[in-house]
């Protein structure tokens, strides 16, 4: 029997990344190198975004026998029988993991280590995000070698597709024995985009010949926090410090100084509280600083008209979409002020009587029916914004920061409350005000479940398990929009409850 | 087809003799209908046969040449029922669609015509798109060659086998007077690969003659007592007749190996999977050479009982290696070794899975049980060792590796039907809702989650038919166009008004046959030369006497499709009530107006593109949008601001400017974090001028705010 091989390739990637130019483009090469070259896919799910395999076989055929007798290429990835897996994205890594197509005996990964989110983590109410860091874990435990970095900036940044980049990071990651020019050739011989195209494979041919470790894709990068004049409260420290500093800003930012002032004021009664509790009192310090701020900088219409006029956010736009410096760029919103929203703007007692006021409330909700679009860019649209932002000067005056203040003193009760009995209690009820954000209905029912998961733990604050508890129903808060999780959860723990009483009181008798 | 050229393609149907075909499997069984001398094709689109007819339907001027009528069938019962021209007259003629779900609906048709027999060579070319990614159900076409004894190929997924295939085919179905079946599995239908081309072949009868010369046979019709004669015919002359055939010609084959006391059975299509499967545990070479001897069905239906009692002579064991449930060729080859009182033993579905995709690792797994059994001396002792780094990468990716079933494309038309009805359901409460097959079906998946059943093509509004009393709230039911003039119209819209149903059926207009790759339909907007297309489908639905119609132009409309379907479900009026959505498929649309938009930016002219995108310091973080819209280019990005830490939601580089997540914001009140770009590529004098004196002015009122803001924060 011959000894001779194939070199076994799986492409995994979603449709619209080009996974099949990229297969294509691996056939040209082997079969301009003396390979007899096989390919295949399930092409029909790829094309609507789906992920999908492509498979290729290339065999030399130089180790042909004498005999004419063709090889037998397989039509799909056999696990352990893999050379090669190129995935586009981490999570099709860990899906070929997830498949065995990756051993360490045998299969070298060329992955890009960049995320497209799956639908199930972007339809999340809150952070629905996978753990990238272990299945790039994975890929370097399970690959003999392991090529990977994040190609899809540097498709970007060439103004290319994806399958250049992997088609460059496979050449210079020596995964095949062609040479550079010959993956160069297969890309002109395309005759489309073939600089851009070009420029990305040189790009990703450059980053897959450093020797250096894959790393996952850098996901965020913290502002780091500007100096502020403000006295800090005496006793903040690490995260705490710079987040009541960011928070301090923020609120100067979206009111004045002295609501940045009012900010601090607020914080600085829980530093003292924090003080004795060690780190978990640094942590509740932080989480408290975190949510006031944010509670305090809540988005109300005046906040969003602002944010919507700034100069920095028309660059933002221009460079978002992509717009060279010779087009012409319009930028138009979609707002829709409902009655609330206009009434929440008034003076308290004006907002108050607009919302009781049948009369009123008819000709606002009227007039509020539809949506609008405002063309921020034209001088009318902008003026409008401008006017809407200008009110910020009566907004502590305002229904919506009437209603917000004693929201935000509540809140900060409870937190002090819990403090009093246990810190982990009260970061978690620190946490919880985070369920109230967004507008229109998303606000509505955010505060509904903020409300729901405090009368239910308000019983329970000396239970034992009350800060697992809680942390169990913000969980459940978070995974679906109408609450029916946090529904389920909350029956759950009132039976778990009850059955604990029932095994205390009947020890009581016993 | 309209938005799609396949020219590279045909030129692949115009190779002679001796020059080498390189292509997909799907197109070299094209080329091999036309070296056939095949008089004429009909099919209907499907993966994953579309790109026969997708080629075909842009290569005219070659079936004109050959005297080759093709037609796009209204379904695969029209497609099957073509065959019927070779019935009575030498004419060969191949039809194509989807293997189950096309049998399915051809199944009349293919009764009949396997009753009368034929006299010219008839080939039902069937694309198997069974296992990963299928979005039919798993049945098999096996079932349908056995019930009305049609011949069932089943080739070695190489090319040379394959195109071999289709001219032997040919003649199988001459010499024993029955049409035969060609399967092929999606992938075999995808391969890509090469085999030495023949000359195309004009037919020496020709349709002409035979419509000049007319002829008929009273026991070529089926009705008795003709029909019981076939009966027998089939029996006592066509299928031995078959049988002698496929052994004369050696359609199966055997590769003889060493260890002769077993062996493997194998179905044509699986044979490269399993000689992978052998050379991992090192009993076969790349070469196809093997130690174990493999016997490979070519022929599926019927098996040869010689070929089978010869290979198995003198073996204790065989393993049959068949894809798919119920295991029939198991069944049969018991049956053959049975009725010889032959001792070997056949081992089939107790080794291998009884359900489910045989891929490499089931395929491996199966051989290695079957070698333990029965020869554990060939196996290597790494064959079923596990391997410790894969099983802690395994356990490291699964809680973290999610599904990613396809879902509606960036600025699908449909998507806002289906957003409408979210919000519909909101107001009014939720609803039983008939689906029907095509894309819409996604509506199913995550984000929408919408639909109760799926009951065929074409059969959304009949699925709804008992649920379509007047009382209470009104049930749904979907169509695509598809389905509409598969079978719709009359299954379900008809169906409706004769029962007087009171459910309303949503039409999705979207211009083609969008699911199967875009092919023209009887309502698609498209010039064909080749097809008379432009009839409506509110036209159609009015003509079989529904009353109550509103067709929206505009899909994206959300608040029109919104108050059309709220107007639909609590309208007074009696009788089914039909809306028709239309709006163009995206997908087609870009095919045609992104080469153009680019050609003109290039040329210097004046182009407007709109864009969407979001605000991420306004964006909180809630994912509203996306659960309301699901647009691919709709997902979510780390959050910059460091005081938060939900990913904001963003709109990626590949948004079509549809406008659907602006419009969802609008009608569901979501936020005001959306906007829309309006990008003017070579923009006028007067686009310039305006824009220069609106930023001059704007920038004095920001730098104006800047510096009352900077103040109040010093205040």
């Amino acid at each position: 029997m011959s000894s001779a091989t194939s070199i076994n390739i799986a492409i995994l990637a979603m449709g619209g990344e080009g996974g099949g130019v990229l297969a294509d483009w691996l056939v040209r090469i082997g079969e301009s190198h003396g390979y007899l070259a096989q390919t295949t896919s399930v092409p029909g799910v790829s094309q609507r975004t789906g992920a999908t395999i492509y498979y290729l076989e290339l065999f030399p055929m130089s180790t042909r026998r004498g005999d004419e007798r063709m090889p037998v290429l397989g039509l799909m990835p056999m696990p352990g029988d893999v050379d090669l897996v190129v995935a586009s994205e981490l999570m099709e890594a860990g899906r070929a993991i997830q498949r065995g197509l990756v051993t360490p005996d045998r299969t070298h990964l060329v992955a890009s280590t960049h995320r497209v989110y799956s639908m199930t983590e972007r339809t999340a109410p809150a952070d629905g995000r996978v753990d990238a860091q272990s299945i790039l874990k994975a890929c370097n435990t399970a690959a003999r070698k392991l090529t990977g970095f994040d190609m899809a900036r540097l498709a970007e940044a060439n103004r290319s597709v994806i399958s250049s980049a992997l088609l460059g990071a496979v050449a210079g990651s020596r995964a095949l024995p062609f040479p550079r020019e010959a993956y160069e050739a297969a890309i002109r011989a395309d005759g489309v985009g073939v600089n851009a195209s070009l420029a990305a494979f040189a790009a990703a041919y450059l980053a897959a010949e450093q020797p250096a470790g894959a790393e996952a894709a850098r996901e965020r990068q913290d502002a780091p926090a500007g100096p502020t004049n403000l006295p800090l409260p005496a006793g903040l420290s690490g995260e705490a410090r710079a987040v009541a500093m960011l928070g301090a800003q923020r609120a100067a930012d979206y009111q004045d100084e002295a609501y940045a002032r009012d900010y601090l004021a607020r914080l600085a009664p829980f530093v003292a509280l924090a003080q004795p509790m060690g780190e978990a009192g640094q942590q509740l310090l932080a989480e408290v600083a975190r949510q006031l701020a944010l509670g305090m900088t809540y988005e109300d219409t005046v906040r969003v008209a602002e944010l919507k006029i700034r100069d920095t956010r028309f660059d933002r736009v221009r460079s978002e979409i992509g717009a060279a410096p010779d087009q012409v760029v319009e930028i138009a919103e979609f707002m829709h002020p409902r009655l609330e929203e206009i009434a929440d703007t008034m003076p308290a007692a004006v907002g108050r009587w607009m919302l009781r006021n049948g009369f009123a409330k008819a000709l606002v909700t009227r007039l509020a029916s539809r949506g609008r679009i405002v063309r921020t860019s034209s001088l009318r649209g902008f003026l409008l914004l401008y006017g809407v932002a200008s009110l910020k000067r009566f907004r502590r005056g305002a229904l919506r920061h009437d209603r917000e203040m004693r929201f935000l003193a509540g809140w900060l009760d409870i937190v002090r409350q819990a403090a009093a009995i246990d810190a982990s209690l009260a970061i978690g009820f620190a946490r919880l005000r985070n369920l109230v954000k967004g507008y229109g209905d998303t606000s509505e029912r955010g505060h509904a479940k903020y409300q729901a998961i405090c009368s239910f733990m308000s019983g329970e604050l000396r239970n034992p398990s009350a800060p697992a508890m809680l942390k169990t129903l913000i969980a459940a808060a978070e995974k679906d929009e109408a609450g029916a999780a946090l529904h389920t959860e909350m029956e759950r723990l009132r039976r778990e409850i009850a059955t604990a009483d029932q095994g205390t009181t009947a020890l009581q008798a016993g | 087809m309209a938005e799609r050229s396949f020219k590279k393609e045909v030129e692949l149907l115009r190779l002679g003799a001796g020059q080498e075909f390189k292509g997909e499997g799907i197109l070299a069984v094209t080329k091999a209908l036309l070296q056939s001398g095949v008089n004429y094709v009909a099919g209907y689109q499907g993966a994953p046969i579309s790109h026969l007819v997708d080629v075909l339907s842009d290569a005219s001027d070659i079936l004109d040449e050959l005297g080759i009528r093709f037609e796009m069938s209204a379904n695969e019962a029209t497609a099957a029922a073509t065959l019927a021209a070779s019935v009575n007259y030498p004419l060969r003629g191949a039809v194509t669609f989807k293997g189950a779900v096309g049998t399915n609906v051809a199944s009349d048709a293919l009764a009949n015509l396997s009753s009368s027999g034929v006299t010219g060579g008839a080939l039902i070319i069937l694309g198997e798109d069974y296992g990963e990614g299928s979005s039919i159900m798993q049945e098999r076409s096996h079932a349908y060659a056995m019930k009305s004894q049609i011949w069932l190929l089943d080739p070695r997924p190489n090319l040379p086998s394959i195109v071999r295939a289709v001219e032997t085919g040919f003649a199988l179905s001459e010499a024993s007077h029955t049409p035969v079946m060609l399967e092929l599995r999606i992938r075999a239908c995808h391969v890509y690969g090469s085999f030495t081309a023949r000359d195309n072949v004009r037919p020496a009868f020709t349709m002409q003659d035979a419509r000049s010369s007319p002829r008929r046979a009273t026991d070529r019709i089926v009705l008795p007592p003709a029909s019981y004669q076939h009966e027998r015919e089939k029996v006592e002359q066509r299928w031995p007749a078959a049988v002698k055939f496929i052994q004369d010609n050696r359609l199966n084959e055997i590769f003889d190996g060493e260890a002769d006391d077993i062996g493997i059975i194998v179905q044509g299509g699986l044979y490269n999977t399993v000689m992978r499967a052998l050379k991992t545990v090192g009993l076969a070479d790349a070469f196809g050479e093997t130690r174990v001897p493999v016997y490979v069905l070519n022929v599926t239906y019927p098996l040869v009982d010689p070929e089978v009692l010869g290979f198995c002579d003198g073996k204790r064991a065989v393993l049959l290696v068949e894809e798919g449930q119920p295991e029939f060729i198991e069944h049969a080859i018991n049956t053959i070794l049975r009725r010889a009182g032959a001792p070997t033993r056949c081992e089939g579905k107790g080794m291998l899975p009884l359900a489910g995709e045989y891929t490499g690792a089931v395929v491996k797994a199966g051989l290695v049980k079957f070698l333990q059994a029965w020869r554990p001396d060939l196996l290597p002792a790494s064959a079923a060792a596990a391997n410790a780094a894969v099983e802690t990468a395994m356990a490291l990716v699964a809680p973290n590796v999610q599904g990613r079933p396809p879902s509606f494309c960036t600025g699908c038309p449909e998507r806002p039907i289906f957003a409408a009805i979210k919000l519909t359901e909101r107001e009014l409460g939720r609803h039983h809702i008939s689906c029907d097959i095509g894309c819409h079906l996604f509506s199913a998946l995550p984000p929408f989650e919408i639909g109760n059943t799926v009951m065929g093509y074409g059969l959304g509004g009949a699925g709804a038919a008992a649920l379509a009393s007047a009382e209470g709230k009104r049930a749904i039911a979907i169509l695509g166009d598809g389905g509409f003039w598969h079978n719709g119209l009359v299954s379900s819209v008809g169906n409706a008004v004769f029962n007087k149903s009171d459910a309303v059926q949503i039409i999705i207009d979207n211009g083609y046959s969008a699911a199967t790759g875009g092919q023209d339909i009887m309502s698609s907007e498209a010039d064909n030369r080749q097809r008379a297309t432009r009839n409506t489908i509110e036209r159609a639905v009015r003509g079989v006497g529904v009353g109550w119609v509103r067709t929206i132009s505009r899909t994206y409309d959300l608040r029109r499709m919104r108050d059309a379907l709220r107007e639909a479900l609590l309208t007074a009026t009696k009788g089914p009530k039909v809306i028709v959505a239309r709006s163009e498929c995206m997908l087609n649309r870009q095919r045609r107006e992104r080469p153009l938009m680019n050609q003109r930016i290039k040329a210097g002219l004046r182009t407007v593109q709109e864009r969407f995108g979001v605000d991420p310091d306004t964006c909180t973080g809630d994912h509203s949008c996306i659960r309301l819209s699901g647009c691919p280019s709709l997902t979510i990005a780390p959050n910059p601001d460091p005081l938060r830490r939900e990913p904001v939601t963003k709109v990626m580089q590949s948004c079509v400017g549809c406008g659907l997540c602006g419009e969802v914001a609008h009608a569901a009140v979501l936020c005001p974090s959306f906007y829309r770009a309006t990008i003017v590529s070579n923009p006028s004098r007067w686009d310039r001028l305006r824009a220069a004196i609106r930023n001059r002015l704007i920038s004095a009122l920001q730098r104006r705010m800047a510096r009352s803001s900077a103040a109040g924060a010093r205040a």
